[in-house]
């Protein structure tokens, strides 16, 4: 928990959005076709899972790629999978029930 | 109501063979609420209670039918790869929908106080007191990671009354065979609006609802 949100804070930004640019741009082109389908597949992954959890772009440094991966609860993700985290999306209802109520997809 | 749904599934297949095969899944449905949305306050909030209710716990139904359906068609083609792919949702909103039903009856506007009766000499028997078991499933449940539920439950091979935790909607009795009596929500999603992140504060003022008849009726029948 600690780690995730953590890593949480420092992946938002009120200057945020936008697209990415440089070498994350080129990676994200090399391992997923393009930013629009990464964060199709992402965003998918991520309103998938099953009860409380995270989305992650993970870095896999065995094969240098990127790589789109959910944990339970809070499972941390480097821990667990060895995959070393870039961006989590917190999907714990709290991260936006208050708001988004039971509709997980607009958050 | 789900034993209502395959009583008439299993009729509607031996009155009509010839679309036996169609009728003989019915879907499941949302059931209703024995009461208002409002009627658990000020233990539950009304809007929680409305959007649990008509979207999460219709969701788990919807999504149980179209699994169902998906389901059936790899049972059909003998796909068992597909089979495997789609039993977490099989758990997941089974579970969920399961859950949910129980829950709605083991709360009420005129709950509260303690069991008596057969349900009460129970709870002595297996836990000292009403008090011990009361503190003993809610700290069970207050301390349940993430999401899921704690369940007083019914275990038939011992005879005994028995607390567990299931994670996610997990369902109690078909993943470990116990008897579910008594359900507490701790999804963020049963409390949050109300109680914010102070999960022991619900699990506390749930207390104020509980139905004991319904879980008196429901250890009758597990008793059978």
């Amino acid at each position: 928990g600690h780690i995730n949100h953590t890593i949480f804070w420092t992946n938002l930004s009120p200057n945020g959005g936008g697209e990415p640019q440089g070498e994350l741009s080129e990676a994200i082109k090399r391992d997923f076709g393009s930013f629009q389908k990464m964060k199709e597949k992402m965003s998918a992954a991520t309103v998938a899972v099953q009860g409380s959890g995270w989305g992650w772009l993970g870095f896999d440094k065995d094969s240098g790629r990127l790589r789109i991966a959910a944990c339970g609860n809070q499972d941390p993700l480097q821990g667990t999978t060895g995959l070393v985290p870039l961006l989590g999306i917190d999907v714990w209802e709290h991260a936006y029930y208050l708001q988004y109520k039971n509709v997980r997809p607009d958050y | 109501m789900l034993c209502r749904v395959g009583y008439v599934r299993r009729c509607a297949a031996t009155l009509n063979p010839i679309l036996g095969a169609v009728a003989s899944r019915q879907k499941h449905t949302l059931p209703d609420l024995p009461y208002d949305y409002g009627a658990l306050e000020p233990h539950i909030c009304a809007e929680i209670m409305q959007l649990h209710h008509s979207k999460h716990h219709a969701t788990y139904v919807n999504n149980l039918n179209v699994t169902e359906e998906k389901y059936q068609e790899a049972l059909a083609k003998g796909d068992v790869t597909a089979q495997v792919s789609l039993q977490p949702a099989l758990k997941f909103n089974g579970g969920g929908h399961i859950n949910h039903a129980i829950f709605w009856t083991n709360l009420s506007p005129n709950g509260g106080g303690e069991p008596q009766g057969k349900l009460l000499e129970a709870i002595k028997r297996d836990f000292g007191s009403f008090q011990k078991m009361k503190d003993k499933i809610s700290a069970a449940t207050v301390a349940v990671q993430g999401s899921g539920w704690g369940w007083l439950g019914f275990d038939k091979d011992s005879g005994r009354l028995r607390i567990a935790a299931c994670a996610n909607q997990d369902p109690l009795q078909g993943t470990t065979g116990l008897i579910p009596l008594l359900g507490i929500d701790v999804w963020e999603h049963a409390y949050y609006l109300q109680y914010k992140n102070v999960r022991p504060d619900y699990v506390k003022a749930i207390w104020n609802v509980v139905n004991w008849e319904n879980v008196s009726e429901r250890l009758q029948a597990a008793k059978k």
